[in-house]
C-alpha cells in the first residue's frame, strides 16, 4: 500500500471517533457550565487524575484490562452480524471459573501452569455460556439479542445463589481466596503503580487483541465468519454453513468476555465476587461501536472508555460522577452518528483539493 | 427543435471511480432517445444526475432551457423528469393504485380517499394505454406488469420527460413489445424519452436518436436510421466486435454430466417452484434453459447447487448422486456456479477481489485452518492477469469494480479451476458488449473442453447464440425440449408464455 492510501485508510478509521469526541467536549462543557463549574478546571482533574498520576494511571490500564475484552467479545460478534449483549454475564461466569479453579488447585502449583488453568478455565466457563444463544440461534431461530440479554440474569442470579449458598465467607458476597493462579500486579516491577490494581492480565488481553486481528484477518474460519456477517446469501453460496458459525461466532465472544473475568480475579482481589462485573460487558458494546470492530481499535477506545470511567471518580468532588455517564452516552451516539457523516466530508473533502 | 434536456461537462467521481469525466447528452423534446454503452460506461449516473438522485461534481445540467444542476429528486418530480429504475421501488402488499398515489394519496380529512385514488390511476392509465387493474396487489403481478406499474407511477406524478434505466432486462419478447407500445404512445402525447440500455437491437427499434458513452464519456451521437448495430458496437467498446458469435462446432455428445430427475421444489408463493423436471446435460454440451423470469428457473438452479432443499427427486454429477450433498461438498465434486445475482450471492461486495477469487474455495488455500496470504495473492494475480480484470489490483474491494469486471471475478472463480459441470445463470445480465464477447468465448471453449454446461439466461438471443439444446421452463416444468437447429425465437415465444 503506497502512503497515500495508508492515509486515507486511517483518516477513515480514526476521523468520526476524533469529530464525535470534540463533539461531547462540547455537550460536557455545557453540562459543566450548567452545575456551576468551570470546564476547564473539571477536565484538568479529569486527566490529572487519570494521565497525571502513576496511581491513576495504573487504575486506567486496570480498567482498561475488562473493557478489552467485553470489546474483543461484542467486536467479534458484530463481524458475524450478531449482537452479542450477553458480555456482562460471560465476564462473570469467566471470573467465576477462574476462581473455581484456583481455589481446586493445591496452594503452591507453579505459577505458569496454575494461571494458565484458570485462564482456560474462565474462556471455557465464558465461552459455555457464549454458545448457548448460538445454539439457540441455529436451531430454532431464536434472536440473539433476546437470548443474550435474558441470559445475563440467568447467569448473574445462579452465580449469586451458588456464591450465597454453597461458597462464601461469611458476612461478605465472595468466595474465599484462591490459593493459586495470582498474577502479579505491575507494581511488583515497577513500584511506580503503588496501590493500582493494574497486573499483567492487560499483557494476556493484548495478546487476546492480537490473536482475535489474526483469526478473524488471516485464517479460513475469520474469513467464512466475516462473509456471514456481510453477506449470509454469499457466504452461504461460497459452502459455509451460518448455523455452525454463528455458534462458532457467539462461543468465542463468549470466550473473550470470560478471559476478561481473569482481570479480577487473578489480577486484582482474588477471589470471586457478586457484581464484579459491574457493567463492563455493556461498556463493552459502546468500546466495539467506536473501536470500529476492529482489534486494534477496541484497545484503543477501551482505553478511552477507561480513562473516562476512572476520570468519573477523579472529578466526583466537583461534579457529580453521573455527570461523566451522561458525557459517555453522548459520545457513543455522536459516533454512531459520526461515521456516515464525517466520510462524506471526508469524501467532500477530496474533491474540492 | 428545442432541448428538453441538456446536459455538459458533467464530472462525477465515487471514491477511485471517475464514473462521469466531461459526459454530455441532449435530448429534443417529444423524441426517444437511446442512451447506450457498456456496463460501467456511466450512463446510469448521468441519468441518476438528471433525475437529481446524485450531484454532480461539475458541469451543467438543464432542463427546457432551465439551470438545474445539483437539483434534488422532489425538484426533479415537479419539472416533469421521473425515472423508472432497473430495480422496482414497489410495496408488493399494496395495490396497484395505493402504490402510485403513495406520497400525494387523495384524502378526505384525515381518511383517505381509495375510491378516488382507483379511479385517477385508472384514468391515468387508460389515458397512456397501460394495461394494468388498479385493484390488484402489487405482489401477484407478473414482472412486466410491475413495471407498467412503476412507470404509471411516474406519470402519474406528471413526468414528461421519463428515463427508462435498462427496462427490458426482466421481461419476455411479447412484453418487450408492449412496452414499446406504451413508449410511443407517451411520445406521440409529447412525452420525452431517455431509454438506457446495451442491447443494440432494442436501440434499432425504438429510438429516434442515439447517444454512445465509453468510460464515461460521451464518445458519439447520432440520428437511430443513419446508423447501424455494428457502428454502435464499435463506438461502445472502441473496437471492432464479433456481434452473433461464432457458430458451433457440432460434435457427438459426451457421457452425462449433469443428471436431474423428476425433481420436485417446494414453492414460496405457489406450491412448488419446480414441479417435475427431468433432463441430462451431457459433457461437452451446452443446454439452454429458457423462459421468462419467475418461472422457476431460479428455484432449479438453487436446488442444484445446494441452496435450496429438494422436496423429491434426485440430482446427479455423472455418476455422482449429489441430492442430499452440501454446498461444500458438491464444490469439491466439481459443480461450479455462476450465480444470478452476483451482488447478493456471487461476491462479498467488501471482500478484497484476491478474496472474492477463492469464494466457495477457501478450504483449498488454508493448512491448519490458516489462510496462506501468499498462494492467495499469487492465484488473484493469474486470475487477473488470465481474465482481464480492471483495474488489474486485487487488494481493491469488489465493490468498488464495474459490473463487467464483477462478473469477471465469479467467472474467473468458477471457470478458473477444475469443475465438470457449470451452472451459468444469466452470466451477461448487466454485462458490456465487450466482456459479453469474452463471456461467451469462455462458455464455448468450456464446452469444447468436454464440460456439462447449463445455461439459464433471460436473453433468447444468448441462449440461441451458444446452446447445443434448447429447453423451455414455464410455470416450474419443462415444457419444452429441443435441438439447436428447431429452436427459433417463434418456436419458443409461445413456450415461455405458456400459450403452447
Amino acid at each position: 500500500m503506497t502512503r497515500a492510501e495508508w492515509r486515507e485508510r486511517i483518516e477513515a478509521a480514526l476521523l468520526p471517533p476524533a469529530i464525535a469526541l470534540l463533539v461531547a467536549l462540547v455537550a460536557g462543557d455545557l453540562l459543566i457550565l450548567a452545575v456551576g463549574q468551570s470546564p476547564a478546571a473539571v477536565y484538568r482533574l479529569l486527566l490529572q487524575g487519570t494521565w497525571g498520576n502513576w496511581y491513576g494511571f495504573g487504575q486506567v490500564l486496570y480498567k482498561t484490562t475488562t473493557l478489552i475484552a467485553t470489546g474483543l467479545a461484542v467486536s467479534l460478534g458484530l463481524r458475524a452480524g450478531l449482537f452479542n449483549i450477553g458480555a456482562e454475564g460471560q465476564l462473570a461466569a469467566g471470573g467465576f471459573g477462574a476462581a473455581l479453579m484456583g481455589l481446586w488447585l493445591p496452594a503452591g502449583t507453579p505459577a505458569v501452569i496454575a494461571i494458565v488453568a484458570c485462564a482456560l478455565m474462565a474462556m471455557l466457563f465464558g465461552g459455555a455460556v457464549g454458545w448457548v444463544p448460538g445454539a439457540l440461534r441455529a436451531r430454532f431461530g431464536a434472536h440473539e439479542v433476546i437470548t443474550t440479554i435474558m441470559l445475563n440474569f440467568i447467569v448473574l442470579a445462579l452465580l449469586n445463589w451458588i456464591i450465597v449458598a454453597h461458597l462464601r465467607v461469611p458476612e461478605t458476597l465472595h468466595t474465599p481466596e484462591i490459593r493459586a493462579g495470582a498474577v502479579p500486579r505491575l507494581s511488583a516491577m515497577m513500584p511506580v503503580f503503588h496501590g493500582s490494581a493494574a497486573s499483567f492480565t492487560i499483557v494476556l488481553l493484548l495478546a487476546a487483541a492480537a490473536g482475535t486481528w489474526w483469526y478473524l484477518f488471516r485464517t479460513r474460519s475469520g474469513y467464512e465468519l466475516r462473509a456471514v456477517g456481510l453477506q449470509p446469501d454469499a457466504a452461504e453460496y461460497g459452502g459455509v454453513r451460518a448455523p455452525a458459525t454463528w455458534r462458532r461466532a457467539l462461543m468465542l465472544s463468549g470466550v473473550l468476555a470470560g478471559l476478561g473475568g481473569v482481570n479480577f480475579v487473578l489480577g486484582y482481589k482474588h477471589y470471586y465476587e457478586e457484581g464484579f462485573a459491574g457493567g463492563a460487558g455493556f461498556l463493552g458494546i459502546a468500546v466495539a461501536l467506536v473501536g470500529r470492530n476492529h482489534p486494534a481499535g477496541v484497545v484503543l477506545a477501551a482505553l478511552f472508555f477507561a480513562t473516562l470511567s476512572q476520570g468519573g471518580l477523579a472529578v466526583n468532588a466537583v461534579v457529580p460522577k453521573q455527570l461523566v455517564e451522561v458525557l459517555q452516552g453522548v459520545i457513543i451516539l455522536a459516533v454512531a452518528a459520526s461515521v456516515p457523516e464525517v466520510r462524506r466530508a471526508i469524501a467532500a473533502g477530496r474533491r474540492r483539493d | 427543435m428545442s432541448d428538453a434536456v441538456k446536459l455538459s461537462g458533467i464530472e462525477k467521481r465515487f471514491g477511485a471511480v471517475q464514473a462521469n469525466r466531461g459526459a454530455s447528452l441532449e435530448v429534443a423534446a417529444g423524441e426517444i432517445h437511446a442512451l447506450v454503452g457498456e456496463n460501467g460506461a456511466g450512463k446510469s449516473t448521468l441519468m441518476r444526475i438528471l433525475a437529481g438522485l446524485i450531484e454532480p461534481d461539475a458541469g451543467m445540467v438543464q432542463v427546457s432551457g432551465r439551470d438545474v444542476t445539483g437539483w434534488r429528486t422532489g425538484d426533479a418530480i415537479a419539472a416533469g423528469v421521473g425515472m423508472v429504475h432497473q430495480h422496482f421501488m414497489l410495496v408488493p402488499t399494496l395495490t396497484v393504485a395505493e402504490n402510485v398515489v403513495l406520497g400525494r394519496e387523495p384524502h378526505r380529512g384525515p381518511v383517505l380517499d381509495l375510491e378516488r385514488a382507483r379511479v385517477d390511476v385508472t384514468d391515468v392509465a387508460s389515458r397512456y394505454g397501460l394495461r394494468v387493474e388498479a385493484s390488484r396487489r402489487v405482489g401477484d403481478l407478473s414482472v412486466g406488469e410491475a413495471q407498467r406499474v412503476e412507470i404509471l407511477k411516474t406519470l402519474f406524478r406528471g413526468a414528461r420527460i421519463l428515463i427508462l434505466d435498462e427496462p427490458t432486462a426482466v421481461l419476455s419478447p411479447l412484453e418487450v413489445q408492449d412496452l414499446w407500445r406504451v413508449l410511443r404512445a407517451l411520445k406521440d402525447g409529447g412525452g420525452t424519452i431517455v431509454l438506457i440500455t446495451h442491447k443494440l437491437d432494442e436501440v434499432m427499434q425504438i429510438s429516434d436518436r442515439v447517444t454512445v458513452m465509453r468510460r464515461g464519456e460521451t464518445v458519439a451521437r447520432m440520428a437511430t436510421r443513419e446508423t447501424n448495430p455494428a457502428e454502435l458496437a464499435r463506438a461502445m467498446v472502441g473496437r471492432e466486435v464479433a456481434l452473433g458469435g461464432v457458430a458451433l462446432t457440432a460434435r457427438a455428445p459426451g457421457p452425462p454430466g449433469l443428471v436431474v430427475r423428476d425433481l420436485e421444489v417446494a414453492g414460496t408463493r405457489r406450491a412448488r417452484d419446480v414441479d417435475g423436471v427431468s433432463f441430462t446435460v451431457a459433457s461437452g454440451e451446452i443446454l439452454g434453459l429458457a423462459g421468462v423470469e419467475g418461472n422457476g428457473q431460479s428455484a432449479l438452479l438453487d436446488a442444484i447447487a445446494g441452496l435450496r432443499p429438494v422436496a423429491s427427486g434426485s440430482i446427479a454429477l455423472g455418476a455422482r448422486d449429489i441430492t442430499a450433498a452440501s454446498v461444500a461438498e458438491r464444490a469439491a465434486a466439481g459443480l461450479a456456479h455462476i450465480p444470478e445475482d452476483r451482488h447478493r450471492r456471487g461476491l462479498i461486495l467488501d471482500y478484497s477481489v484476491a478474496d472474492n477469487l477463492i469464494l466457495g474455495r477457501q478450504g483449498r488455500f488454508a493448512r491448519w485452518g490458516r489462510l496462506d496470504r501468499a498462494r492467495v495473492a499469487e492465484h488473484a494475480r493469474a486470475a487477473v492477469e488470465r481474465f482481464d480484470i480492471r483495474p488489474p489490483d486485487a487488494s481493491l474491494p469488489a465493490r468498488a469494480l464495474s459490473g463487467g469486471n464483477q462478473q469477471k471475478i465469479v467467472i474467473a472463480r468458477e471457470m478458473g479451476g477444475d469443475f465438470s459441470v457449470l451452472l451459468a445463470a444469466q452470466p451477461t445480465r448487466g454485462v458490456d458488449v465487450g466482456a459479453i464477447e469474452f463471456i461467451h468465448a469462455q462458455l464455448r471453449a468450456a464446452r469444447d473442453a468436454g464440460k456439462a454446461v447449463l445455461l439459464v439466461s433471460a436473453e433468447l438471443q444468448e441462449i440461441l447464440a451458444l446452446s447445443d439444446r434448447v429447453a423451455v421452463m414455464y410455470g416450474g416444468k419443462l415444457v419444452g425440449l429441443m435441438p439447436r437447429s428447431q429452436a427459433s425465437e417463434a418456436s419458443l415465444g409461445p413456450l415461455m408464455t405458456g400459450a403452447a
